[in-house]
């Protein structure tokens, strides 16, 4: 009886001592699923290098991301999307640091034998005009339609860059992308579309009008599904931060552990993009 | 004179026992209310939100209950948005009611296995089995469930593999300990006598069971079976994993549909707190409180006009 006291005892003050470690500075962020990856691997980075600083991080989605960081209840609110994009936010009163790019895919299942889709045949499948593969030069297979939820950001900007407006068909919906991609490497006919960090051997990515799927075809924004990833702060960012958003921006994240995790570096970038789409050749490429 | 004073001292002030008394009910009390204001408190936030979206954002009522579009970012023509649950609405009753058929009578048989036939075995084998199914988390049935069944479902039975009949399938699973162990109960519960009465009047084994032990522990047994309706109907995570979150009224059982629970938790993370998509969600949340609500109620009428003496 006396060990197990003691044992708790022990636990216990591990449990305290655990906690303690926690007192130094610490800023918490909140939001994409896509961009959590990223910014786990530069906080702890950060962390290591600077002693007392700590950088939580949680997922929860874009939506979390914008309503968490606008109601003030986080210090940085990660998101895919634009915060004007986003119903119910007030962009105003953010401050957007965009820190990364990303590229969405179309993925298919390994057994459809197609390698390239024109964006009206892409556009023809999601919003229900094909049903079969053989409509678009493939076997006789049904399509298969896999969607991310509406309002991720994903499917926001595959939606943007691919669908031009046109509604797309009810269909599956997964919330998130490791299942997207399970469930296209399982189903026979299956075609969704993942972020460029989330492809592997299991399903098979497109090419679009003969793009191919490249970092550097998006850098050229010769590959047109691509977002930024956002790191929103109210007001003016300050403090630790400040500090982070900083070091997220340096070239020692931004050239390491951006381009390590299949993100694209935003001063890789040779054009830039605005809310309404507009391109513009980067100053200084 | 002065010990007069003492013992008059010790009669008029409350003993130690009586304050500790007190004091354990204040802190019982204490405990109740908690628990109440937590309650209410959820109840009435529940309902603030999901009736804000007919109130704030002129949503139709008969719209959700009756249309088959789920868009609540969009309106319609008239400027209502686009909130038809009826899909959902059609999954969720589709694949609680299907897994509670399926489930009922291996449950009952179970039961009467474990009670009547061979309690022994029963005991030894069916009970930690049965305690092992309780403990297995959603989300490892909804991953076998991903994993095994809908290939399974895909290549026997057609379509992508995902619908109510794969969620059936891994619902029909995660009810059955429940409704198996509350069956044993109310089986348990039927006197004695009842079973010797019927055996003493010429009856076969099967007789008592069919006619005298089941008969009258019907209650307990409907009872069981609404319970596990109730755990179905809030299943979310194993459910969202094989049953596709396509808003589509089903076409059969194998084209991908969805229930309350899978569109509201794929929601949440997505949309903005006061925006109509999330109000919309609050909704969705409203109408799956309501449903427990008249689950329990169902249950606790059921138990009452049951109740053995």
């Amino acid at each position: 009886m006396k060990h197990i006291k003691l044992w708790l005892l022990a636990a216990l003050s591990l449990f305290l001592l655990a906690g303690c470690q926690q007192q130094g500075a610490a800023i918490t962020a909140v939001g994409s699923s896509a961009l959590q990856p990223l910014v786990e691997a530069a906080g702890e980075r950060y962390s290591a290098e600077h002693s007392g600083e700590f950088i939580n991080v949680q997922g929860g989605g874009s939506g979390t991301g914008l309503s968490q960081i606008q109601s003030g209840a986080v210090d940085i609110g990660n998101s895919d999307l634009y915060a004007e994009e986003k119903k119910g936010i007030d962009a105003k009163k953010l401050v957007d640091h965009r820190v990364a790019v990303v590229g969405v895919v179309p993925i298919v299942n390994q057994a459809i034998p197609l390698d390239n889709l024109s964006m009206a045949q892409l556009r023809g499948i999601f919003s229900g005009q094909y049903t079969n593969w053989s409509q678009v030069g493939g076997p006789n297979i049904p399509i298969v339609i896999v969607n991310r939820a509406s309002g991720s950001g994903t499917r926001v900007t595959f939606e943007r860059w691919v669908m031009n407006n046109v509604p797309t068909k009810a269909a599956q919906e997964q919330d998130s992308t490791g299942m997207v991609r399970q469930i296209v490497a399982t189903t026979p006919g299956a075609i969704s579309y993942v972020a460029f960090p989330y492809v592997d051997k299991t399903v098979k990515t497109l090419k679009l009008d003969g793009v191919a799927p490249t970092d550097a075809n998006v850098q050229t924004n010769k590959w047109v599904i691509w977002s930024y990833e956002h790191m929103y702060t109210k007001g003016a960012p300050k403090g630790l931060a400040k500090k982070f958003i900083n070091y997220v921006m340096s070239d020692t994240v931004q050239q390491k552990i951006v381009t390590k995790l299949g993100y694209i570096a935003v001063n890789d970038m040779k054009v830039s993009r605005s809310l309404t789409g507009q391109v513009t050749k980067r100053a200084g490429q | 004179m002065q010990q007069q004073d003492k013992i008059r001292e010790s009669m008029l002030k409350p003993s130690q026992a009586s304050k500790r008394e007190r004091h354990g009910k204040i802190l019982s009390f204490a405990a109740i209310s908690l628990i109440v204001i937590v309650v209410v408190a959820i109840f009435v936030f529940v309902a603030t939100r999901g009736i804000a979206t007919f109130t704030v954002d002129k949503g139709n009522l008969w719209d959700f209950f009756t249309k088959t579009t789920w868009n609540p970012g969009q309106t319609d023509k008239s400027g209502h948005p686009l909130i038809g649950a009826l899909p959902m609405i059609v999954g969720s009753f589709a694949v609680t009611l299907l897994s509670a058929v399926v489930a009922t009578p291996f449950a009952i048989a179970a039961a009467i296995y474990m009670v009547e036939i061979s309690p022994r075995r029963g005991y030894k084998i069916l009970q930690p089995v049965i305690e092992l199914l309780v403990g297995i988390p959603s989300v490892v049935y909804g991953f076998v469930g991903l994993s095994l069944i809908v290939p399974f479902v895909r290549t026997h039975f057609g379509g992508t593999g995902f619908g109510i009949l794969a969620g059936t399938m891994v619902l029909f699973v995660m009810i059955l300990p429940t409704v198996t162990s509350m069956s044993v109960d109310a089986l348990r519960a039927v006197p004695r006598y009842y079973r010797e009465a019927s055996l003493a009047l010429g009856a076969t084994r099967w007789q008592t069971i069919y006619k005298v032990v089941l008969r009258a522990a019907v209650p307990g047994i409907m009872t069981a079976v609404i319970f596990g309706m109730s755990r179905a109907f809030g299943e979310a995570l194993a459910v969202q994993m094989v049953i596709g979150n396509a808003t589509l009224l089903p076409q059969n059982l194998v084209s991908p549909s969805s229930t309350l629970t899978s569109i509201l938790t794929m929601g949440m993370g997505n949309s903005v707190m006061g925006s109509v998509s999330n109000n919309a969600l609050w909704s969705l949340a409203l109408l799956l409180l309501l449903m427990s609500l008249l689950f329990n109620i169902l249950i606790h009428r059921i138990s009452k006009k049951g109740a053995l003496h």
